[in-house]
């Protein structure tokens, strides 16, 4: 009698333990939808936040450029060469340009850009925040009559949102070009046959799915990051603790928005 | 106030560089819109179009001369194209449209062979003698068949 107590105890706690950890994710999840929702809406009420905007469109996206443009370019660079490396077995060089606009136009622009702005840009966001939670600014920005959600998180999530996409397209425009400076001039495959084979290859389905990808992870990584941070324990630790889980978060959403938006898009 | 300028200046150079490469890709790699598309419609009906798909290349005389538009199935037997050809390629009334491959295992293509007629055909016209596309299998099996008699 004892004995199936015991067991039904372990059983308990642990089916608490999981349902407890799946209704908080859930409960964050909503948490966040509903604070950038209704930050979100004072995109149509005054005051405006264009200013804002700016402002974080030019630390988060022109900020970005250098890294972005730096991935971009060994990116292109390693497709290439890894490209050529398979392609020369079977002789077929030529379609290394397709090879490699299609990779980084479908994937690796969109997702590695993403990851470089979840490292770079959404961090800071999330320490950003959470410091201001910590030195009470968020709390004095309310008793001047000014709404922190419209004015911190609002212009974060949408200069991320208007910057992505952008950034992804230097990505895959870079990319390229530093791939046909590795196959065509150090490689020696046909310039004219990668370029040809490229503008063949790419559909504007392709382009169409890198794009979309990349606002989705821009939505994604704006929302994931400002929560993290607007939610953070206002002590020290809690600020790392979350600028910790907003990278993982957003890598890990990434990924999986990934591969959601691919299956869509195939 | 200055340097609030120079930010504003600086996001437009980035938001303007960042258009611009998405508008290049758009319309140098993905065709995208009408810029490219000022051609006329073509159809034909192929016995076998061989896997063809719709943005492939139509040749003439070995010269990309307009694409592919949709292929579909017509009377549940054989194959129509619809092909859209640039504005200015004038095509005989009895030009041949074949389904063929570049290389060995490259992709599918139409090749158009110009005729003697005088006569070219309209826009929504339709090129009449058409040859399917070439399947291997069916040239080794007959290969083998023939020989093995």
């Amino acid at each position: 009698m004892n004995k199936t107590n015991t067991s039904q105890n372990t059983f308990i706690i642990f089916f608490g333990y999981l349902g407890r950890c799946f209704l908080r994710a859930i409960e964050s999840i909503g948490d966040a939808a509903v604070l950038s929702a209704t930050s979100l809406a004072h995109l149509f009420h005054r005051p405006w936040q264009g200013k804002h905007i700016v402002l974080q469109l030019y630390a988060l996206g022109v900020g970005s450029f250098v890294i972005i443009a730096i991935t971009g370019a060994f990116t292109g660079m390693v497709l290439a060469l890894q490209g050529y490396y398979t392609l020369a077995k079977f002789g077929s060089e030529s379609l290394l340009g397709s090879g490699v606009a299609l990779s980084i136009i479908r994937e690796l622009g969109p997702v590695l850009g993403a990851f470089m702005m979840v490292g770079r840009a959404g961090s800071s966001i999330t320490a950003e925040i959470g410091i201001m939670r910590v030195t009470e600014q968020l709390d004095a920005l309310q008793m001047m009559a000014v709404n922190p959600k419209a004015r911190v998180i609002l212009p974060r999530i949408i200069a991320m949102i208007i910057a992505l996409p952008l950034l992804v397209s230097m990505f895959d425009m870079i990319g390229l070009g530093a791939g046909y400076i590795v196959g065509v001039e150090l490689l020696g495959v046909n310039g004219g046959a990668f370029v040809g084979e490229m503008i063949a290859k790419v559909t504007p389905m392709d382009l169409y799915a890198g794009w979309v990808k990349a606002l989705g992870f821009g939505i994604l990584i704006g929302i994931i990051c400002t929560y993290m941070g607007y939610r953070a324990t206002p002590t020290t630790e809690g600020v790392a603790k979350a600028t910790t889980q907003a990278v993982v978060a957003g890598s890990v959403g990434v990924l999986v928005l990934d591969y959601i938006l691919t299956s869509f898009f195939l | 106030m200055q340097s609030y300028r120079k930010t504003e200046i600086t996001v437009g150079v980035f938001v303007f560089l960042g258009i611009m490469a998405m508008a290049w890709m758009a319309i140098k790699l993905g065709q995208v819109g009408g810029l490219g598309s000022s051609g006329y419609h073509v159809s034909a009906t192929f016995e076998d179009a061989g896997g063809l798909r719709a943005g492939a290349d139509v040749m003439l005389a070995g010269v990309s001369i307009g694409r592919v538009a949709s292929v579909q199935l017509k009377g549940q037997e054989e194959a129509l194209l619809q092909l859209e050809i640039q504005q200015g390629v004038k095509l005989t009334t009895d030009a041949i449209a074949a389904v063929r491959t570049k290389g060995i295992i490259g992709e599918r293509y139409v090749r158009i062979s110009q005729g003697a007629d005088d006569e070219t055909i309209e826009d929504h016209g339709e090129i009449e003698e058409t040859e399917s596309a070439i399947n291997i299998e069916d040239l080794v099996s007959k290969y083998i068949f023939s020989s093995s008699e």
